[in-house]
């Protein structure tokens, strides 16, 4: 058996101050790029620079100048929040007053003043992650990796982290983002690479990937699940729209002009459950691009 | 090597949170094993035939042997299950990494801290036996850093181990099944003279034996340099196996 390759000869480039996302399904290769890029991870072919440096040569280096939100929160369970800031500021051998002196924006900026001295363990998941995002900025990072940084988290929590993340945008931080959430894809990002198996598929804004992969609109159609597949047969033979997509619980049509495919379908005596004319989004593109969605 | 020094603080800091916990199993049970055994069963030794434990008592022949016991176990709890917790998806490595830290001084910074907890809780024992008379006069101060080798013996070549293994669980397996026999029989609590003749070579080959003896002999003021020196040799390339091979395992496991 040939050894598995997470990620297969991908090429990108991103600039600072921008916001890049690597969007794809869980096992696309994210976190396997996000670790090379982190310098954790070796790059076995290929060339790599992050901040102009060679992670092979320069790791430490680069380490210093970067900060990485880990998927996992890592926090210290047995430390205070607090603490946790502290020890990780050691570690990149800041003086102790400089230390106290950042923890104290930091406690503002992720909104823990009031749990600063709290157990790690009492807080909640959204508490968590503003925590471990503080805590990668310990050393005013130039750039900020950050591995699916709301999976897990209740919606109202993602706002508030997103509103978090837009700040430090607007200061001038690099970040550089994984998500299987298209939402958060648009919502974040400048740029995008989709990834799917280790390799990037498409790369641009995310207005540029919808414009050049899949129509303005899109109408989605429920039938009753028995006649689900012979009336998408119908509908591609009568070539309604640009495109028609089956799946399990609905037929998907690729029209700019949603309304007017739906006229026609009425038309063809085709009574549907429901039916919903909405933008296409990003979910759209990694369809067409992948035949698969993005959440299983 | 600085930032090897930032690791080590990291451990300290934590230590400073969680030490009262270690205490019973690093301190409060070898003492109690001295005081129960040494004391209790020794009486019962001393009246018998003690020859073989070359003409002292049997608390004096033990306390030393229980010394290179309790330090190995210390060392291995901490370069076992500390070093595999620190290692597995949450844990206090995968925060390192991601600072300018590298594997090599991840290690470097937890042997440190590995050396630490064998030197400050071997110390408090000796401070025990001291008390109790125990030993050739300051002889027993010698016992201190040899019980630290013997500690630094199972923490290295444990932690080089323990960095790739996947559930914490391995390690609570390898302290049944190896660490207590050689508890057992590695002459901390008989003489390893005692013994048949090809079990004695056996136990005598394993490190603890070594340890046990290097103590035993210093306590005592009965070392002679050659047998020191080939001891000290012994476990010193455990020790320099273990840190060799934990720079490949952990660079495996952390930037893998």
């Amino acid at each position: 058996m040939p050894p598995f390759r997470a990620v297969d000869g991908i090429d990108f480039e991103f600039g600072r101050g921008e916001v890049f996302g690597f969007l794809g399904p869980n096992g696309a290769g994210k976190s396997s790029t996000m670790r090379m890029l982190g310098a954790t991870s070796p790059v076995s072919a290929g060339t790599l620079r992050v901040l102009g440096m060679d992670p092979a040569e320069k790791g430490p280096e680069i380490r210093a100048r970067i900060g990485v939100v880990p998927q996992d929160d890592c926090l210290d369970r047995e430390l205070t929040v607090r603490e946790n800031l502290f020890v990780y500021g050691r570690y990149f051998g800041l003086a102790k007053n400089v230390i106290r002196e950042r923890i104290a924006g930091l406690l503002a900026f992720a909104q823990l003043e009031e749990q600063a001295d709290a157990q790690v363990e009492t807080l909640s998941g959204g508490m968590r992650r503003r925590l471990t995002i503080a805590r990668s900025l310990i050393n005013q990072p130039e750039i900020l990796l950050l591995d699916e940084p709301t999976t897990g988290l209740d919606p109202q929590a993602r706002h508030v982290l997103w509103d978090r993340l837009y700040r430090l945008k607007r200061d001038g931080v690099t970040l550089i983002i994984t998500t299987h959430y298209m939402d958060e894809a648009e919502q974040l990002c400048d740029r995008l690479a989709v990834m799917d198996g280790g390799k990037i598929v498409a790369e641009g804004s995310p207005r540029e990937l919808i414009d050049a992969h899949v129509t303005r609109e899109v109408l989605e159609l429920r039938f009753p699940a028995d006649d689900q597949a012979e009336v998408a047969e119908r509908l591609r033979a009568a070539q309604l729209g640009e495109r028609i997509e089956l799946l399990p619980d609905r037929v998907v049509v690729y029209a700019d002009d949603g309304e007017t495919v739906l006229v026609a379908v009425h038309g063809m005596s085709l009574a549907p459950i429901t039916a919903l004319v909405r933008r296409a989004t990003l979910e759209d593109v990694f369809l067409k691009l992948t035949g698969r969605s993005l959440i299983d | 090597m600085l930032r090897a020094w930032y690791a080590f603080r990291y451990w300290l800091t934590v230590y400073a949170r969680t030490w009262r916990g270690t205490i019973v199993i690093s301190v409060a049970n070898p003492v109690l094993f001295l005081l129960g055994i040494g004391i209790g069963l020794g009486h019962l030794v001393d009246h018998g035939h003690s020859m073989t434990l070359g003409g002292v008592s049997y608390t004096a022949f033990f306390a030393p042997g229980l010394l290179a016991a309790s330090a190995m176990q210390t060392g291995f709890i901490e370069g076992g299950g500390r070093v595999a917790g620190a290692a597995g998806s949450v844990g206090a490595y995968r925060t390192a990494v991601t600072t300018p830290l590298e594997p090599s001084e991840i290690m470097a910074g937890h042997l440190l801290f590995i050396t630490f907890r064998v030197l400050t809780s071997s110390a408090v024992f000796v401070a025990v036996m001291a008390v109790f008379g125990i030993g050739a006069g300051w002889w027993v101060l010698a016992a201190l850093p040899a019980a630290l080798l013997t500690g630094l013996a199972f923490g290295a070549p444990t932690a080089a181990w323990a960095v790739g293994v996947r559930s914490i669980r391995n390690t609570q397996t390898l302290y049944r099944f190896v660490l207590m026999p050689m508890y057992m029989f590695s002459g901390t609590f008989f003489a390893l003279s005692q013994l048949p003749r090809g079990v004695r070579l056996v136990a005598s080959a394993l490190p603890l034996s070594q340890g046990v003896a290097l103590c035993r002999s210093l306590t005592l003021g009965t070392a002679s340099a050659p047998t020191v020196a080939a001891r000290v040799g012994y476990l010193l390339a455990f020790v320099v196996a273990g840190i060799c091979v934990a720079r490949i395992t952990y660079r495996r496991r952390l930037h893998g």
